[in-house]
């Protein structure tokens, strides 16, 4: 009864949601959009008329001048700056729009060119200080604060009468302060059209990486040939032509000169940058964060104006919120990774039955022995990690090796060893098709094909993306074993689509459903996923009746059998359930049956702590990794079962001594031959009683 | 080339020297007993603040909170003292909700991670804000009967020499000795040279980082009484005024470099003087204080430019996140 509750919470709950959402990027975005929408409806409910027409297109008004600003800070930001001086220059610029317009009388579109083009130089100074002679970005700019707002104090005491006491009357300068497209203030769309290309800028384009870069990392920029240099000192002339951009509408909507314009706006603006989540010391951040900031601080100190709350409330709950975001911002920088990794392990339930008998003496097929002992063995030494091994028409000998190389051996004593092709991924599963090309499952790469001369090629590295996946499972993580179908198919599984290939334990750890079946279709290039939410699937090969696949379930401890022709078409039926060891690896005997890999056997423990998601998931979340469970794949055994699904018999090596693992085994011209990832051997086993004629090639493709 | 090496010190003495020559020879006034004691009566609260600032600052720190302790603790002080409290009660008060604000800065930087700029930016507002809200009943707090004999602080003198130089002076020696002659003096001092190698080498970085902050903030709070007896009142809008500005450009003009781990109470005077000459010599020239920040803020341009022509940093050895 508990068993039951326990398997289906773990069926329906899906726990690995969490860690997958958490890896998203989006979730820094989506955590200060969450909070806008709550203070928009906090507002919403406190605030008559919040929502009115005529209060939001004065909120938009705002928004976007500050947001300009917004902009600029966190292109400055994220380069690995800050402009304090941000305030000044807006002051500076919306005085330059007015003097221009109303004592100098230049026509509206100068003006605002001419406006941009002041804020630019003033950013430039800052550009070129702290960009060119290096200087600190803080310091700098609170110097250039300083300055740019005295230069202001001592111009508008000479010039704001002046100022006020024109009435500059143009349809196009009220258009930038009121006007309106189709209910949408003009200052508005801009903002977005700006938006818009911000974000195209900063994530396309060129010099937008190269900004994110040099936030990201000065010494490495500097070093990949970035003009960390000029871009700095661009970035903070964008700063103060955005800056001027928000002012001049700023002086088409209000027209004054007062003394406080733009006095702390460098806070407000830090502080919408830093709650949009642009973490400070650059490299990281976008456009939609600064835009979701600007309106959050914007709805808040709004808000608590129209509340009327006192000044000195309204400081503190702007000073709050900027210590309180750039806490949350600093911790989550700094234990994003770690957090993750503890929630990303989900272990789901997996109950098997009581194991078949092993023991000597206890009878039954898996009955220990000891027949592999004599294994001749290949390559001692000279190769790691063969996986799997196959043999050509030649009967040459290819193995992978964890250098990412195929190796072949010479036949016919396979003493002479020769790198065949180099990948650079770990080769994993192995396979001839008709015309000798050889396709190899890279373990984080995808499919490959190797020409008879040894030219590499890939053929499939993506496959069709799942809707309901949080994770992008388009690309192959871990492409383990494949066969090839007469009718040019290629059936290969990925174990599983949540971890990378170093990572396999973990994901017996889950024994979750995690790996898949994937086609490739060789005659039109194209790949489609066929079976999902496998427990590891593994070893493949085509059945006899050339309408089917048999695979193994690595964690399932199970062989399956797809149906992909045939009457039968697209069903998946059990073949053997229950084996005692986790299956790998299947291939042709000689005598019509298949032969069967057990790279590990099953013992209690394991067993018991599959059906205990939530031992595991505590073992995940408390016990450093190097002390997790792990799957033992000391001893293994190969196996021979038929069509039905008997097993017949078993090959044991009991002290381990010459093939201490075994992941793969090809029958060959009455030989058996071994491989095991962990392995620095190939062995090769005199087979009694086989066919001395039987290749794999010779069965498949026809003896040529 | 080798052997000759300018330091920023050397700089600001020769600058200082030629400066007060200048204004001697052409200032009328200048060059009196009377104006030479009131430069220094004028500078020596931003001289005191220069002190706390440059504690921090050899921490590899910046505290722009400094402002907020100058003047909300003090304020509290003659406001609680206008409700009819003791003084030694309300300095008592005053000097905790100094050791406060220290803790918050302090736990901020060195335990949440906050950059110490950002921390203290929010945390001056908020400070600010605070005594702006809650505690003061007006902007300026006056000084009320239950005060009298403190403004001996301010307005007294000993041996002719007015009070404040003579507590910028007790200021000097007291940190000169915590920075020279004390464990705790030595350990801000390799903080500031090695943040990561101080932590390895077993000093206790995060308790000495908040230490740091308390300290500076007690001095702010004292520079804050310092200048409240001399004022008879305490203007409680002074922070939003360009002062720490003004301390900042003491310490980096003193020669006391940003990235921490240099300089010392000598440079904090040096640069209190330098500054105490250009604002005394601008108010006699009667230049508009809009002006004089200009003036200011182009000053402080140049010794930072010089600065960092004198140290150059290039992508080779800027640190990452250095802002």
């Amino acid at each position: 009864m508990r068993d039951t509750l326990v398997r289906l919470r773990y069926h329906y709950w899906p726990d690995h949601w969490i860690g997958e959402i958490l890896s998203k990027r989006w979730t820094e975005t989506a955590i200060p959009v969450f909070v806008l929408l709550i203070v928009g409806f906090w507002l919403s409910q406190t605030i008559d008329n919040f929502l009115s027409p005529t209060s939001l297109a004065d909120t938009a008004r705002q928004a976007s001048e500050i947001g300009f600003i917004t902009l600029g800070m966190a292109l400055v930001v994220i380069v690995g700056g800050i402009d304090l001086s941000v305030g000044s220059m807006f002051a500076l610029s919306n005085f330059f729009a007015l003097f221009a317009l109303n004592v100098l009388g230049w026509p509206v579109p100068v003006v605002a060119v001419t406006t941009i083009v002041c804020g630019m130089l003033l950013g430039a100074v800052n550009g070129i200080l702290i960009g060119y002679l290096r200087l600190r970005a803080f310091i700098t700019t609170l110097i250039t604060l300083i300055i740019y707002r005295s230069a202001y104090e001592l111009l508008i005491q000479d010039y704001s009468n002046t100022i006020a006491a024109s009435f500059p009357d143009f349809p196009s300068w009220d258009f930038l302060g009121y006007g309106e497209v189709y209910g949408f203030p003009s200052v508005a769309i801009l903002f977005i059209a700006v938006a818009i290309f911000g974000h195209i800028f900063l994530t396309r384009l060129r010099p937008g990486w190269h900004i994110t870069a040099i936030g990201g990392s000065r010494r490495s920029a500097h070093n990949s040939g970035v003009a960390v240099r000029r871009t700095i000192a661009l970035c903070y002339v964008a700063s103060g032509g955005l800056t001027a951009l928000g002012s001049l509408f700023f002086a088409a909507r209000l027209g004054t000169v007062g003394g406080d314009i733009g006095v702390g706006w460098e806070v407000t603006v830090l502080t919408a940058t830093v709650l949009g989540g642009i973490t400070l010391g650059g490299g990281k951040g976008s456009v939609t964060k600064a835009a979701v900031g600007t309106l959050i601080v914007l709805m808040i100190t709004n808000g608590l104006t129209n509340m009327n709350v006192s000044g000195g409330v309204n400081r503190m709950v702007l000073a709050s919120i900027l210590l309180i975001a750039a806490m949350i911002d600093i911790r989550w920088q700094k234990n994003r990774n770690r957090i993750i990794s503890k929630v990303y392990v989900s272990p789901t339930y997996l109950g098997l039955p009581e194991p078949p008998e092993t023991e000597i003496g206890r009878g039954g097929p898996f009955e220990q022995n000891d027949k592999l002992r004599d294994v001749s063995l290949i390559g001692l030494g000279r190769i790691e990690a063969p996986e799997d091994v196959i043999l050509d028409k030649n009967d040459n000998l290819y193995a992978g090796s964890r250098h990412g190389d195929i190796i072949r051996f010479l036949a016919p004593d396979y003493e002479e060893m020769e790198v065949f092709a180099h990948i650079g991924g770990q080769p994993l599963g192995m396979a001839f098709d008709r015309q000798d090309n050889l396709y190899v499952c890279i373990g984080g790469m995808g499919l490959y094909k190797i020409d008879p001369d040894g030219k590499v090629e890939k053929a499939t590295d993506e496959t069709n993306r799942s809707i309901y996946s949080v994770n992008d499972d388009s690309r192959l993580r871990l492409a383990d074993d494949l066969d090839i179908t007469d009718e040019g198919l290629i059936f290969f599984s990925e174990a599983t689509v949540r971890y990378e290939m170093d990572e396999w334990p973990v994901d017996g750890l889950e024994a979750r459903g995690n790996g898949r079946i994937i086609c490739y279709d060789t005659n039109t290039g194209k790949t489609r996923t066929v079976l999902r939410g496998l427990r590891f699937p593994n070893g493949i090969c085509v059945a006899s009746d050339h309408q089917s696949i048999l695979f193994a379930e690595t964690w399932g401890c199970s062989i399956k059998r797809y149906w992909y022709a045939g009457p039968k078409k697209g069903k998946v039926e059990t073949v053997i359930d229950n084996l005692p060891g986790f299956p790998d690896n299947i291939n042709l005997a000689s005598d019509g049956n298949y032969w069967l890999a057990l790279v590990g056997m099953r013992g209690p423990a394991q067993d018991l702590a599959w059906k205990m998601p939530g031992f595991r998931m505590r073992m995940a979340k408390r016990v450093p990794l190097d002390e997790w469970l792990f799957p033992n794949i000391n001893t293994g055994c190969v196996v021979k079962f038929n069509e039905k699904g008997e097993i017949l018999e078993s090959y044991w090596d009991l002290k381990g001594e010459n093939h201490p693992m075994i992941t793969s085994m090809r029958e060959h011209k009455g030989y058996l031959y071994l491989g095991g990832i962990q392995n620095n051997r190939i062995g090769r086993y005199k087979l009694e009683n086989a066919d001395p004629e039987f290749s794999q090639y010779g069965t498949r493709w026809g003896k040529s | 080339m080798k052997n000759f090496r300018v330091t920023q010190q050397e700089i600001v003495l020769v600058v200082f020297v030629a400066l007060f020559a200048i204004c001697s020879v052409f200032l009328n006034g200048f060059l009196t007993t009377d104006n030479i004691l009131t430069l220094l009566q004028n500078v020596a609260v931003l001289g005191i603040l220069g002190l706390a600032m440059a504690i921090v600052v050899i921490g590899r720190g910046i505290d722009i909170s400094l402002i907020a302790a100058l003047a909300v603790p003090p304020g509290l002080v003659l406001q609680l003292v206008q409700y009819g409290y003791t003084l030694p009660f309300a300095i008592s008060l005053g000097l905790g909700i100094a050791i406060i604000f220290g803790l918050v800065n302090g736990w901020l930087i060195a335990y949440a991670e906050v950059p110490s700029l950002f921390a203290t930016l929010a945390t001056g507002i908020f400070f600010a804000g605070l005594g702006q809200a809650f505690l003061f009943e007006l902007e300026v707090v006056q000084w009320s009967e239950g005060m009298n004999g403190f403004e001996w602080l301010g307005q007294g003198s000993l041996l002719g020499v007015p009070m404040p130089i003579v507590m910028f002076g007790i200021a000097c020696l007291a940190v000169a000795f915590l920075l020279r002659r004390t464990r705790v003096g030595a350990y801000i001092y390799a903080i500031g040279d090695n943040l990561a190698a101080s932590r390895v080498t077993g000093i206790p970085v995060r308790p000495i980082v908040v230490l740091q902050y308390v300290l500076a903030a007690l001095i702010g709070c004292f520079a804050g009484l310092v200048l409240a007896s001399s004022v008879n009142s305490m203007p409680t809008r002074i922070y939003s005024s360009t002062l720490i500005y003004d301390v900042i450009l003491v310490v980096v003009l003193g020669g006391i470099g940003l990235s921490g781990g240099k300089g010392g109470v000598i440079n904090v005077i040096l640069g209190t003087l330098l500054i105490g000459t250009m604002l005394n010599s601008m108010t006699i020239m009667d230049l508009p204080y809009a002006a004089q920040n200009l003036f200011k803020g182009i000053v402080l341009l140049i010794a930072v430019i010089a600065d960092t022509l004198l140290n150059p940093r290039n992508e080779e050895t800027a640190q990452q996140g250095d802002i």
